[in-house]
């Protein structure tokens, strides 16, 4: 595991505004104050705490979350099946491109599953293509073919 | 999708500024209204462009260091309403119909659980198997061992803005 990942110890205030938070922040002129008032805590007390969370990435984000499809782009799942001789060498060709949002290393004969997004969908075939080419590998590519609504809540 | 919309995407696509009046701090960085900035996020938002505006927790930060992909191979027929009720679940992050690969990949459906332990995604991996029921005729859970890389979404600023959206 990623030392800098490491649980890090929260008290009752910080689970009850990350929890209030994964519902979404509206869009007005102080929005942060609205959620505040829900937490009894002041506008600034909650930034403050934020700001924390952020710094000691709690968070690993605070703001809008994109949706590349919407924007008439394309986010794909794609996968390889990589020798472990040559792990390391695939995955930095993989992370190389700007258009790998993520990628995991997974136990499986696949083991190597990778998100790749873009405002295209050629820009992201593209990058898929030039994996192929860089390491003579076949990518795997698994597109969405149906999306079902989710409603996860990581409890904090 | 304009030209201003973009920018609005470039400015906030690393997170949003922790200040009393954010949308007005990225108004004031692009030198446009602090109503449009915020009358062009409520479209997007309403179109789906942003999915919501929120926190996004580090899994591991809150103890959640099992991450299982869990894959099943389930009835063409079926899996759209069984998919359903899978995304449903609260342990359930992700869920996707995705084509399969033979004889490589033989599922169709995808659902990412997050627990704080294997036991507990195994727990969940049994939950979705007593939903799918003799509708699933293979299952398999992989996995993370490593992050390799977690940056999301980065639009490359030189492009020029998709068209006809």
């Amino acid at each position: 595991m990623n030392p800098h990942h490491r649980p890090v110890a929260l008290d009752d205030t910080d689970r009850r505004i990350i929890n209030a938070l994964q519902d979404g922040l509206p869009v007005c002129e102080r929005p942060f104050m609205a959620i505040a008032d829900r937490l009894n805590l002041s506008e600034r007390q909650l930034l403050e705490r934020l700001r924390r969370l952020r710094e000691t990435r709690v968070l690993s984000r605070f703001g809008p979350l994109y949706n590349a499809d919407r924007m008439g782009g394309s986010n794909v799942l794609a996968a390889m099946a990589v020798p472990e001789a040559d792990f390391d060498r695939v995955a930095d060709r993989v992370n190389a491109q700007p258009e790998i949002a993520h990628n995991y290393r997974r136990e499986h004969t696949l083991n190597l599953w990778f998100v790749g997004a873009a405002d295209s969908a050629e820009a992201v075939e593209r990058a898929f293509r030039r994996i192929e080419q860089e390491t003579g590998l076949p990518v795997h590519r698994f597109p969405k073919e149906r999306e079902y609504f989710v409603e996860l809540k990581l409890v904090a | 999708m304009d030209a201003i919309d973009r920018e609005i995407i470039l400015a906030t696509q690393d997170g949003l500024p922790l200040e009393e009046r954010p949308y007005h701090a990225v108004a004031a960085r692009l030198a446009i209204a602090p109503e449009e900035v915020m009358t062009r996020m409520r479209t997007m938002l309403a179109r789906g462009v942003i999915r919501r505006i929120g926190a996004v927790p580090n899994h591991y930060a809150l103890g959640y260091v099992a991450n299982g992909m869990t894959v099943w191979d389930v009835a063409d027929d079926r899996v759209d309403a069984l998919g359903e009720r899978v995304g449903r679940l609260d342990f359930v992050s992700h869920c996707y119909r995705r084509p399969r690969r033979p004889p490589l990949w033989p599922y169709n459906l995808f659902a990412m659980v997050h627990g704080h332990d294997r036991a507990e995604v195994e727990a969940g991996a049994e939950a979705i198997a007593h939903l799918l029921g003799d509708a699933c005729i293979g299952r398999d859970i992989l996995y993370s061992s490593r992050i390799l890389k977690k940056t999301g979404l980065r639009l490359r600023p030189d492009t020029a803005a998709p068209s006809g959206t």
